[in-house]
């Protein structure tokens, strides 16, 4: 009998600390473990006994890379508590700054953390070397994205504006002027980027994945929707609990979130594109099909594309926004807080994320949960690592490590997001 | 032809934190490739798989010490680090995972884990400098990317960073802005809180919330009386203070004194 074990005790170029480990024994994939070291950092313990309108605040630092996500789940889960609507032009903003972290956020993925792979690079700068101009690119678009989050925002990171209700302030028509003509340049590096990766080489792999995404009536979705998936799921959000359950999987440290039958699915541009494809922008549309992407694409490969095509579809949605735009009398909408639970679930870049709390008579939190896109995901990406491995097990050593490391990146794990919430223990054989 | 210059080596660390403050140097979209350009990235694994061993000339960490296995591996990153500076709130004071700092870990961990007893982690999330000798501590959450690009620029050349130690009230006085509580009545931390960001929550038209942390020599008991006149109650006043920097010795100070059984309003 021989066993092998692959192993990266470090993953680079995925946020936050990871690590990975592959058992084969006698030519047979036995386990795939995406282990995940960082230390809990416990938020959901100490948002007990905060403000509920702290909570956007707060929960932002669970993540630098998708703080606009947090924040606006957050902020949806308390207004369901409170029983507040808001629309309109507040609305309408906060899809606009949702628009910039998508563009932020899949820049940063697709040229800096993934491309490198593809063309044989450790790393963006190395990769600037030869291919400048793309990375260039991938900067400029990256900082389209900033701009956006920035402007509304106040800043690119932890961005100070965003409140329950709405904003702090708004901005007025002209400063969103400015904005609109960086965004109609940012446009043509999308549809360039659409094109750029759609000439790499993808392996074949094809899975069979649940896919699970928000879906709204009109809208690609950012904010608002009902769980649907495309094995005939479609609920509201406030059943999320129902539906899905972390569970324990034998020999493995690791709580995944898993569907209520146990089955794994996947959330996250994948699937949200599986799910709403026309709902796309019509020219988001067309580059999809122009690259070669069906209305459904179930390479993991080839999400490198959809992120591409949604990095489009986010500067098409961020222009109309800001061509329909009309001030508000007010920046945010009357919040009076009141006893109850609220559930929020929002498209972070990387897939859905859901926040639900219970609140007191004072408006303070007595219990919150938080359920990140790669910790519903890390049951998928484990799965396809036991698949892969599989056809790779002559490669040498490194180039395996290599392959396994892509496998995973082509989720564009955030491990910072799922640590606080993994159960996990860790083991330091 | 001369031999060129070896080019300063360049590291990146994490410990506890979001990510938010190294990615605060990929964010520098248009300095970049400039700054890679001038030094070796020698360790970065947010941004590149490539690790050269060995010694540092700059070592940037982020992130507070919360494990055991941590405090060791920052020892060992300044035995090898020529100038070590800390990035961001995590790493000078803790940031907000310090919350624990005030309660049990124990029961932090039961409320989230199953089986907390495999949980490796201390009952405390210091900073950096409570472990190893720090050169430079750059403030904020995240930290400023202007100050950032200026911290490596400085040490590059050699020279101590121009990071100003002034509150943000100044930052707003130099931006024109109105001051909120003067004109609103809305509760800030600005006076007590170092400056960096350019008083950036003032010009959204709401109070500081001090993500910087106290400035240097801070009155943080006279700021929380004309709070409370404004209508802070004791247990807002005691959350104003613990946030981000929960436990910078100002700011736990001036939090303890409205914990309940200090309470004197
Ligand atoms: S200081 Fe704030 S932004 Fe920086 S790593 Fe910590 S939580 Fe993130
Ligand atoms: S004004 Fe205060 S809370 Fe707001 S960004 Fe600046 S230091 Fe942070």
């Amino acid at each position: 009998m021989t066993t092998r074990t692959i192993k990266v005790d470090y993953l680079a170029r995925v946020e936050g600390e990871g690590a990975f480990k592959v058992v084969v024994r006698d030519g047979a994939v036995r386990s795939a473990e995406l282990k995940i070291f960082e230390p809990p950092r416990f938020f959901e313990s100490f948002l007990r006994g905060r403000a509920a309108i702290e909570a956007p605040d707060l929960t932002a630092r669970i993540c630098g890379i998708c703080p606009v996500a947090y924040q606006m789940s957050a902020v949806h889960a308390i207004e369901d508590a409170f029983g507040i609507t808001v629309d309109g032009p507040i609305r309408a903003l906060r899809r606009l700054i949702y628009c910039g972290e998508w563009i932020e956020s899949h820049a940063l993925h697709v040229y800096m953390l993934h491309a490198p792979d593809f063309l044989g690079y450790d790393g963006a700068i190395d990769m600037a070397r030869d291919h400048a101009e793309a990375v260039r690119r991938g900067l400029m678009l990256k900082k389209a994205g900033n701009a956006i989050v920035a402007l509304i925002g106040g800043r690119e990171i932890h961005p100070v504006n965003i409140r329950v209700g709405g904003f702090y302030r708004v901005p007025r028509r002209r400063e969103l002027d400015p904005l609109a003509e960086e965004l109609k340049r940012a446009r043509d590096l999308a549809l360039e980027t659409v094109r750029w990766v759609a000439g790499f080489d993808f392996p074949d792999s094809e899975r069979d994945y649940a896919f699970v995404a928000l879906r709204h009536p009109h809208e690609y979705p950012f904010n608002e929707g009902r769980i649907v998936s495309n094995r005939g799921l479609d609920i509201p959000v406030s059943d999320f609990d129902r539906h899905f359950r972390e569970m324990q999987v034998a020999r493995s440290t690791a709580l995944h979130s898993r569907m209520a039958d146990g089955s794994s699915y996947l959330v996250g541009p994948l699937a949200r594109y599986a799910l709403n494809f026309d709902r796309l922008s019509p020219p988001a549309q067309e580059a999809a099909r122009e690259s070669g992407l069906g209305p459904v694409c179930s390479n993991p490969y080839r999400g490198i594309i959809v992120r591409a095509v949604e990095i489009l579809h986010a500067c098409d949605e961020a222009l109309r926004i800001i061509a329909d735009y009309a001030e508000p009398d007010r920046p945010h909408v009357a919040v009076e807080p009141r006893p109850g639970i609220g559930h929020g679930a929002t498209e972070a870049p990387r897939g859905l994320l859901f926040h639900r709390y219970e609140i007191d008579g004072d408006g303070l939190i007595t219990a919150a949960r938080i359920v990140p896109p790669t910790a519903q995901n890390q049951a998928s990406i484990e799965e396809d690592l036991a698949g892969h491995v599989g056809g790779f097990l002559d490669l040498p050593k490194t180039e395996l490590q290599h392959k396994c490391e892509q496998t995973i990146r082509n989720y564009d794990p955030c491990i910072s997001c799922a640590t606080h919430f993994l159960k996990l223990r860790i083991d330091r054989e | 032809m001369t031999p060129t210059p070896r080019k300063p080596r360049l590291a990146v660390w994490k410990f506890a934190s979001c990510d938010g403050c190294q990615l605060s140097l990929l964010d520098c979209e248009d300095e970049l490739l400039d700054i890679a350009a001038a030094i070796d990235i020698a360790y970065f694994p947010e941004a590149a798989r490539g690790v050269i061993r060995g010694r540092y000339d700059l070592s940037l960490v982020e992130g507070s010490v919360t494990t055991a296995h941590d405090a060791e591996r920052i020892r060992d990153i300044r035995a090898r680090s020529r100038v070590l500076v800390t990035i961001g709130a995590c790493a000078t004071a803790g940031g907000i995972q310090a919350l624990r700092n005030f309660a049990d870990v124990r029961d932090y961990a039961a409320a989230v884990y199953p089986d907390p007893a495999h949980i490796d982690t201390l009952a405390t999330s210091t900073p950096i400098a409570d472990h190893v000798p720090v050169d430079f501590e750059l403030r904020g959450c995240p930290v400023s990317k202007r100050q950032l690009v200026e911290t490596i620029a400085a040490h590059l050349a050699g020279r101590r960073p121009v990071v100003p130690a002034h509150s943000v009230c100044i930052e707003c006085k130099l931006r024109g802005l109105t001051c909120v509580m003067v004109a609103r009545g809305t509760p800030c931390l600005g006076p007590v809180t170092q400056a960096g960001c350019g008083a950036i929550c003032p010009a959204h038209d709401r109070g500081c919330y001090g993500c910087f942390g106290p400035m240097e020599t801070p009155n943080a008991a006279a700021l929380a009386e004309r709070a409370r006149e404004l209508g802070l109650g004791q247990d807002e006043l005691r959350r104003a203070f613990r946030s981000f920097n929960a436990a910078a010795p100002a700011f736990r100070e001036e939090s303890e004194r409205h914990d309940d059984q200090n309470d004197q309003g």
